[in-house]
């Protein structure tokens, strides 16, 4: 027995909406789904007329949706947006090849210019060759802070005025359980933010237009509108804790679907008490990248692979520091702490 | 007696590399007394057609959470779930969103 639109009621509906419940056909899901991210855009001021916004693009799921529907709101809604993919590679043999053919395919589908920016031509170091160093258990680390600023870094290059990535509402609930469990009050407190502040130095304003899109239609909206998209499961073990907290919010949803709204919720109401120690946003002294320590991550996690330390950017040594700065050699007890590599 | 039925499978989003990266699949579903359903229908492809880590797949008796499954282009939801009695020709797909990109 099929059931109707709940919107029109004359077609087919094709999905319950996990946010609302409502049964929707394809036409009213793309238009609510489109209308709700122009609602995001609108209500919280993320882009001003003229500005270029680079999308920072794997080849995956979110990323190619939010760069077909920005493309489509764009034109809709005049925003008078200059569109441009910024995509990273990081030297991944058999995963990234595979994905960044995707981009160039959206490229052309949905002509956007794209600009790839590499690990290696940024870092001298490709992922490949992080990983023979570090083995296959902190490389998550390296990847992560390394892709942030790459993207930074290119964007600065292009001159654009601002980034969007294709974070989702699971991604978001997923992050604030993360740093519920791991008491990192800093991280909690702004993981829920939708933007980014423009005022620092250093960065380029961020922002996360499907926030409050849930994975679910994000995918069946892909699949509905056959956009070109690639997944795979990276082939450097995938992030052993974010996996627990995403089976635990998948798990949530199936039961209770609103859960992933009301965690964020939660996240962007919550007020840290006075008196709790918060990091102080710096600049790196080497870079000039944000950082609330003298060295920014980036440097210290590249000093320690030049210096064939891998462990110095693992864990908390910023007691050495100003050694690195003054590039001081480190004792033997120091070099020791900070070579061991466990498999 | 329900007569053997054929049935299209289609696995994508990543839920294709359980199944030897094979997306489509047509696949015929041998007579049994009761009309086949979608909680049979998966222990058949359990049984069958999955060749490695079967948690990755399914969880109790149902998808694991995070597989989206669609029947004839409509979200299960919508069409009873695992109590949805299978049709000949019909058409399902089961796509992972648990895969990045």
């Amino acid at each position: 027995m099929p059931i109707q639109c709940s919107s029109c009621a004359k077609n087919r509906a094709v999905l319950r909406r996990p946010k609302t419940g409502h049964s929707l056909c394809k036409h009213c899901f793309f238009w609510a789904f489109e209308e709700e991210i122009h609602q995001t855009i609108v209500s919280a001021r993320l882009f001003n007329r003229g500005e270029t916004v680079g999308i920072g693009a794997s080849g995956g799921k979110d990323s190619t949706v939010l760069a077909y529907v920005l493309k489509v709101l764009n034109e809709r809604y005049d925003y008078g947006l200059k569109l441009l993919l910024l995509s990273v590679d990081e030297g991944i043999t058999g995963y990234r090849n595979d994905s960044l053919e995707t981009v160039r395919r959206n490229q052309q589908q949905y002509d956007l210019p794209l600009t790839i920016v590499s690990y290696e031509e940024l870092y001298g170091w490709t992922m490949d060759a992080i990983v023979k160093q570090v083995g296959l258990r902190n490389n998550c680390t390296f990847c992560g802070v390394f892709r942030r600023q790459a993207l930074d870094r290119g964007a600065m290059m292009l001159n654009v005025d601002k980034i969007c990535t294709g974070h989702n509402a699971d991604d978001v609930a997923e992050t604030v359980i993360m740093n519920v469990l791991r008491g990192d009050i800093a991280r909690l407190h702004r993981c829920t933010v939708i933007s980014t502040a423009s005022d620092g130095e250093g960065a380029i304003p961020r922002c996360k237009p499907l926030k409050y899109a849930y994975e679910k239609e994000i995918v069946l909206y892909a699949y509905f509108k056959k956009l070109d998209y690639f997944s795979t499961e990276c082939v450097y073990s995938p992030n052993a804790y974010r996996g627990h907290a995403r089976t635990f919010i998948k798990d949530l949803e199936a039961v209770r679907p609103s859960a992933i709204m009301d965690i964020i919720h939660s996240g962007e109401n919550l007020s840290v008490k006075e008196g709790v120690k918060m990091p102080v946003q710096g600049t790196c002294s080497r870079c000039g990248y944000i950082s609330s320590q003298s060295l920014c991550k980036s440097c210290v996690l590249l000093e320690g692979l030049n210096r064939g330390l891998p462990k110095l950017g693992i864990g908390k040594h910023h007691r050495l520091h100003d050694k690195i700065l003054a590039q001081q050699a480190l004792t033997e007890k120091e070099q020791n702490k900070l070579k061991a590599i466990e498999f | 007696m329900a007569a053997p039925i054929a049935i299209h499978l289609e696995f994508g989003g990543g839920a294709e590399l359980l199944f030897n990266g094979v997306k489509d699949h047509r696949v015929t579903l041998p007579s049994q007394s009761e009309p086949w359903d979608m909680k049979q229908l998966l222990v058949w492809i359990q049984e069958n057609l999955l060749k490695e880590r079967p948690e990755l797949f399914v969880q109790g008796d149902s998808v694991r959470p995070g597989i989206l499954v669609l029947i004839n282009d409509a979200d299960w939801e919508l069409m009873g779930e695992l109590e949805y009695q299978l049709q000949d020709q019909d058409n399902i797909v089961f796509i992972s969103t648990l895969h990045g990109g």
